[in-house]
């Protein structure tokens, strides 16, 4: 089967007096990597599940290529699902697991029939599914463990099932619930790699949710960012990360979290800094308090810059944290990202002075949203 | 070594001794208050399966397990069905279903003569109100037991309908989501692939408890036909000869053999579901 766009139109959902899903609008195209990605609560596993057909929406469509399934049951939606437990069935082997979805689509109602089945089953049909779960059993490198039950895998290997079985009868399009969540750290990672080759030799449509930005980061296509049942922001990973549209988003992306300094947009649309005008200035009407935003990377050692005192050093391998404390301000912390090995600027006493490239900077107005900024001639420090 | 002595002792006092003692009586011709008695062998035994009475026992506590236990297991498992699937009437069907549970059989059967009775009863009256000749379910010997069966029935469903309700309460969500993505769109094919599967350990449970308590059936037979022709139950007869005419050493042997027939059920029947059920 081709894969297939899913065309999602003004979906809201209200759990009583909340409503969880607030106006949805989201086009995923045919073949893509899209994740959803926010904070437990977002609305991102509801909208999931509306999309499956297994919560229905109060208001809005969804459509699948050009069908509108809004009223369909999951069934018939053609869509496979992931779900994070994985939701294998305990009673049956790996094969029966995988062929499910096939002996549900292909055989008659009373060859599905324990007993019964046996005997009314064509022999054919029977083969055409054991070849396809085989072929999906080869795909996913299960072949061995056909004849198992779940609870004799690890994690891994139910994860594994779990995919083979969603596969199996080539979906419109691939519906994963924090499928990785379960797994240990160092699996967790192996399986990104996986995920992301399935989908580049599917080239199936997958929309995949996750609170994980490394997950979204690392495998999406685009990303869609939820929060409080609203999309932030959609857009690839490194929109995301460069260009974050809204101070959740520029919290949300990236390890470590982003730097945020309280800053003011003055009357005539400068930028101040510690009571300092930065030389920049804020296109727009926004003006009062404001938020700057730098990522570690952009923090480096200055002899001109902010004094501040290093709390703690963490080594990452190729780089380094350092955690620390701003001698004028003790309630902000930054976190400065170097190449591990090299000398920090940190004198004897702890302190260090730090500065910032101010073509790096993320703006944010009083409204939380991005704010364009300029670079004067003159700097006026 | 030390430690486990008390348990040791507790469990010789409360269960092995008497059934030792038990196993002693039931090759003797030991009557209660006998000065003297003697080691007969099995003849007991011998006694027991020649004797048309104990027989007859046997054959209708048989039949009545052959009721109970499929239509008190497969009903209850249909009713938690429904009460599952309310909201907000759950709970009142839940214990509408238990009362009986609760309720004393002995009490119970009272309501039940008066219910059955052929002049006085509703249901007689329902009956001949169709224009049907009235039935005598507590007179006529051949529906001694079908009516203790539903009486039997009444009494299990409420018990065997809360372990199932706790069995499906107990199955993962996702499995239940799963297969309605997987093409599960009739509600037979979902039973079939998740709930009854899943319902496997739960229902082994109330299998063999029913069976049990099918074989057990006493209280009714003993209120309602005081073990008349037709109604003669193991536990009955037993009751009959221990109490009533003091044949203990018989009755002991009889004992035995209820115990016997218990343990064979529910052995036989844990082994051969234990293959089939997953945990």
């Amino acid at each position: 089967m081709q894969p297939q766009s899913v065309n999602i139109s003004g979906i809201g959902k209200g759990f009583g007096a909340d409503d969880v899903l607030k106006g949805i609008d989201l086009s995923i195209r045919p073949g893509e990597f899209l994740s959803l990605v926010g904070m437990s609560g977002c609305g991102k596993s509801t909208l999931l599940r509306i999309i499956a057909g297994l919560e229905t929406a109060d208001r809005g469509t969804i459509s699948i290529g050009n069908r509108d399934v809004t009223e369909i049951d999951p069934a018939d939606r053609n869509l496979a699902m992931v779900f994070q437990s994985y939701a294998l069935y305990p009673h049956m082997t790996v094969r029966d697991n995988i062929a499910t979805p096939l002996r549900m689509r292909r055989l008659p109602f009373f060859a599905r029939l324990p007993l019964l089945g046996r005997v009314v089953a064509k022999a054919e049909t029977l083969r055409e599914i054991d070849a396809s779960v085989r072929q999906a059993a080869d795909v996913l490198q299960i072949s061995h463990l056909l004849d198992r039950k779940p609870a004799q895998l690890s994690g891994g290997q139910r994860q594994r099932v779990a995919l083979a079985r969603a596969l199996v009868r080539s979906p419109a399009a691939f519906l994963m619930d924090e499928p990785l969540s379960n797994l240990d750290a160092k699996l967790r990672a192996h399986m990104r790699g996986e995920l992301s080759n399935l989908h580049d030799r599917l080239g199936a449509t997958f929309i995949y949710v996750t609170h994980d930005q490394i997950e979204a980061m690392t495998m999406s296509d685009r990303i869609a960012l939820m929060s409080e049942g609203r999309i932030e922001q959609l857009g690839t990973p490194d929109e995301l990360y460069q260009a974050p549209a809204t101070l959740t988003v520029a919290r949300f992306i990236g390890t470590p979290s982003i730097n945020l300094l309280p800053a003011e947009i003055d009357a005539s649309s400068n930028i101040v800094l510690f009571s300092r005008k930065l030389g920049l200035q804020a296109d727009g009407t926004s003006r009062g308090p404001a938020t700057i935003g730098i990522r570690a990377e952009d923090i480096f050692p200055a002899t001109d810059g902010i004094p501040a005192r290093v709390l703690r050093t963490e080594t990452q391998g190729a780089d380094r944290f350092v955690t620390c404390q701003l001698v004028d301000d003790t309630s902000i912390c930054l976190v400065m990202r170097e190449k591990a090995g090299t000398t920090t600027g940190v004198d004897s006493e702890g302190l260090i002075r730090l500065g910032f490239s101010k073509t790096q900077i993320h703006l944010f107005g009083s409204d939380e949203k991005r704010c364009i900024v300029r670079q004067l001639e003159q700097v006026m420090a | 070594m030390f430690f486990v002595f008390p348990a040791v002792l507790l469990l010789l006092a409360i269960y092995i001794i008497p059934m030792i003692v038990l196993a002693a009586f039931s090759v003797t011709d030991y009557q209660l208050g006998a000065l003297s008695t003697s080691f007969i062998g099995l003849e007991n035994f011998r006694k027991a399966f020649a004797d048309p009475v104990f027989m007859r026992a046997l054959l209708n506590t048989v039949i009545y397990a052959v009721i109970v236990i499929p239509v008190g297991v497969f009903l209850a498992l249909g009713i938690a069905l429904l009460v599952y699937n309310r909201k907000r009437s759950r709970a009142f069907w839940e214990i509408a279903y238990f009362l009986p549970v609760t309720a004393t059989l002995v009490a119970m059967a009272t309501v039940f003569q008066f219910l059955l009775h052929p002049s006085l009863g509703p249901v007689n009256a329902a009956i001949t109100w169709f224009g049907f000749e009235p039935v005598g379910f507590l007179s006529n010997p051949s529906l001694l037991i079908p009516t203790m069966a539903i009486i039997g029935i009444w009494q299990v469903l409420g018990f065997n309908m809360v372990l199932f309700l706790a069995g499906l309460t107990a199955i993962s969500k996702d499995l239940h989501e799963a297969v309605r993505i997987d093409g599960a769109k009739n509600p037979v094919d979902r039973f079939l692939t998740v709930t009854w599967p899943m319902l496997g350990p739960t229902t082994m449970f109330v299998v063999v408890t029913t069976s049990i308590s099918a074989f057990k059936v006493f209280e009714t037979v003993a209120v309602l036909t005081k073990g008349r022709s037709g109604s003669e139950v193991l536990l009955y007869a037993l009751y009959l000869e221990g109490f009533e005419y003091s044949n203990t050493g018989y009755a002991a042997s009889l004992t035995l053999i209820f115990l016997a027939i218990v343990l064979i059920l529910s052995i036989g029947q844990t082994l051969h579901m234990d293959r089939k059920v997953h945990y």
